[in-house]
């Protein structure tokens, strides 16, 4: 299943729920387009919950990356929560999982901000 | 080449339309393979995310999602591994001239990591100039000693 999004709003962090499989095409693309429509709406903090992400390619890790970057140049913060074990492996291997804020608890992932 | 490597049979040899549903639905028939094989689910993900991304790269960078061109999907197994083969009919690829993704400068680029994710999920991997053009990509896994 390519990748639906849910936003939902929790003081000032919107929470993205994606849930299925971000990857090269209508999966990634949805995202992209996601974080552009929140940043330009001035949504600064943005939650990513990808518990419900069955899988991630290479292309879908790029837009978490140009996601972050989008947000970071824009002031504000792209967070994530929830990690897969597979996901958390391929953030490792690529050497991004310290460049992310990674929590496994959405309470304290909302503290954050 | 090992005894048991002489008993390698082909499994698959296909042909496939430089789109990203022949992707997918390949991706399927390799981690379906990879089980028979005797792979166990983690090391079945695994193979399958390399094969997807090897793939892909065939579609998109080789053959540039051109209608004309078709990849070769080659499949072939033995006792103790998995053999694929994927070439496109692109304009050719060299490996050595791309950007290390795992370099500090290139952490942040949006693309790139591809190859460096198919490394890390493969026992051997050989990325050749195919004939007459294109590139051949040879992706190699094995079972564990006490399989089987």
């Amino acid at each position: 299943m390519s990748a639906k999004l849910i936003t939902r709003q929790v003081g000032d962090v919107t929470v993205i729920d994606a849930v299925g499989r971000i990857t090269l095409g209508e999966g990634s693309s949805v995202f992209r387009e996601t974080i552009k429509d929140l940043v330009s709406k001035g949504n600064k903090n943005i939650l990513l919950n990808l518990a419900e992400v069955s899988y991630i390619d290479s292309s879908g890790i790029g837009e978490l990356v140009s996601g972050f970057t989008s947000v970071s140049n824009a002031g504000g913060n792209l967070k994530l929560l929830k990690l897969t074990k597979r996901i958390q492996d391929l953030l490792q291997i690529t050497k991004l999982y310290t460049v992310f804020e990674v929590f496994d608890d959405e309470a304290k992932a909302l503290a954050s901000f | 080449m090992s005894a048991q490597e002489h008993r390698r049979k082909i499994v698959l040899d296909q042909r496939l339309e430089s789109s990203l549903e022949s992707v997918d639905e390949s991706e399927e028939k390799i981690v379906a393979l990879a089980q028979d094989a005797g792979f166990a689910e983690e090391e079945t993900y695994r193979l399958g995310y390399a094969v997807r991304e090897a793939l892909v790269n065939a579609v998109v960078h080789g053959n540039r999602y051109s209608a004309n061109k078709t990849v070769l999907f080659q499949v072939s197994s033995w006792e103790r591994g998995i053999e694929i083969v994927i070439q496109d009919q692109g304009s050719g690829f060299l490996a050595e001239s791309q950007l290390d993704p795992l370099a500090e400068e290139n952490l942040m680029n949006q693309s790139g990591r591809g190859l460096a994710l198919i490394k890390a999920f493969t026992d051997e991997l050989v990325v050749e100039p195919a004939q007459p053009s294109g590139t051949r990509v040879i992706l190699r896994k094995f079972l564990p000693p006490e399989v089987g």
